[in-house]
């Protein structure tokens, strides 16, 4: 699965199915600092993901 | 995942809602706060105070949708490669919204951009954070109020954080709408009860073009470690943020308001804590 980290710019591909919620806990990334998108639509933690789909983890901290 | 108002898909969480139901829940909200805390008059003109990010270009949109009468201020540090970004965001969002906007420079204003004040070794957040404060009052002024696109969060970590350095009249700052005092312009914070991550899905769902980047600066430290506290809270109590903002507010009510002592800046007239305001202050040392 393809995934990109918005706050470092870094693409990343990883081995992965189950719940976003375990996925950002794996990255060790705080599900209330971020927004998922699921193949260019915003999905909840709850929903899962598969090793086809390409996800976008955006930071939500402003910019100032 | 089902939204808890109908079947389509939750695209948001807490609360569980589909796109459409979750716009309406966080449009309602703001314009509830509007209401609630009067934020603004139905007479007056609202300058919005926009960096080109999610959290005032909501506002910015919002208050154009509510209250009409809007004018966008803007200010250019001259923080390269990061404002020259979202100044470009923000042109494009107010010509597509049909609203007045105004920029304001470091380099005109002061002689100099941030990143050139900064070869001089100051902390680039104070010296920063001096001179737009005082380019927003001094611009404003003349207007009915500033609207901020301070957050839950950003208010939050300020609750706590003045709590833990003991800076008691600075609580009075964290407020959807601060009290009148001398000539500051008052300011209004519409999205004082939305979480920062409610405003990033608002902005994303509404496709507003912003850029989700920080400032290239290196943020103030003890921010970053109350928001990851914080954050950290919230994920095992959900609610802790409004709770902190809400019972700030009722001991606010309980106690005196007393602003901190300031006069007028012999220079420019602006309001100051000492006989020459901190941007004269800091003008002077560059020359
Ligand atoms: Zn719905
Ligand atoms: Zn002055």
């Amino acid at each position: 699965m393809k995934i990109f980290i918005e706050k470092d710019e870094k693409m990343m591909e990883k081995k992965f199915s189950g719940k976003i919620i375990v996925l950002l806990k794996s990255l060790d990334i705080n599900p209330t600092s971020v927004l998922v998108v699921k193949n260019g639509s915003l999905v909840t933690e709850e929903d899962s993901v598969n090793d086809d789909d390409s996800i976008k983890i955006l930071n939500v901290i402003s910019g100032g | 995942m089902k939204c808890s108002k109908c079947s389509e898909k939750a695209v948001f969480l807490v609360p569980k809602f589909c796109k459409k139901h979750f716009i309406d829940y966080f449009e309602k909200k703001v314009f509830e706060t509007i209401k609630k805390f009067s934020l603004v008059n139905p007479k007056e003109k609202i300058v919005v105070a926009c960096s080109g990010g999610k959290d005032s270009t909501a506002v910015l949109y919002l208050l154009k949708k509510f209250h009409k009468k809007v004018v966008a201020l803007a200010i250019d540090e001259g923080i390269f490669g990061y404002r020259n970004k979202t100044l470009i965001d923000l042109k494009k969002f107010c010509s597509k919204n049909n609203i007045e906007l105004r920029i304001y420079s470091f380099e005109k204003e002061f002689g100099k951009t941030l990143d050139e004040m900064l070869k001089q070794k100051q902390h680039p957040c104070s010296v920063c954070g001096i001179f737009r404060r005082y380019l927003m009052n001094k611009y404003a002024r003349g207007f009915g109020k500033i609207a901020t696109g301070h957050n839950m969060d950003d208010e939050s970590q300020a609750v706590l954080m003045n709590l833990m350095k003991g800076n008691v009249d600075l609580l009075w700052h964290s407020v959807p709408m601060t009290k009148k005092v001398g000539n500051f312009v008052q300011r209004i914070k519409p999205l004082y009860f939305c979480s920062e991550k409610e405003v990033a899905a608002y902005a994303l769902l509404k496709g507003f073009e912003v850029s989700f980047n920080e400032c290239l600066y290196i943020k103030d430290s003890f921010r970053n470690q109350v928001r990851d506290a914080l954050n950290n809270y919230e994920l095992e109590n959900s609610g802790t943020k409004l709770n902190i903002l809400k019972k700030h507010l009722l001991m606010l009510e309980k106690i005196k308001f007393e602003t901190s002592f300031f006069q007028y800046c012999s220079v420019c007239d602006e309001p100051a804590k000492e006989d020459i305001c901190k941007a004269c202050q800091l003008i002077k040392s560059f020359k």
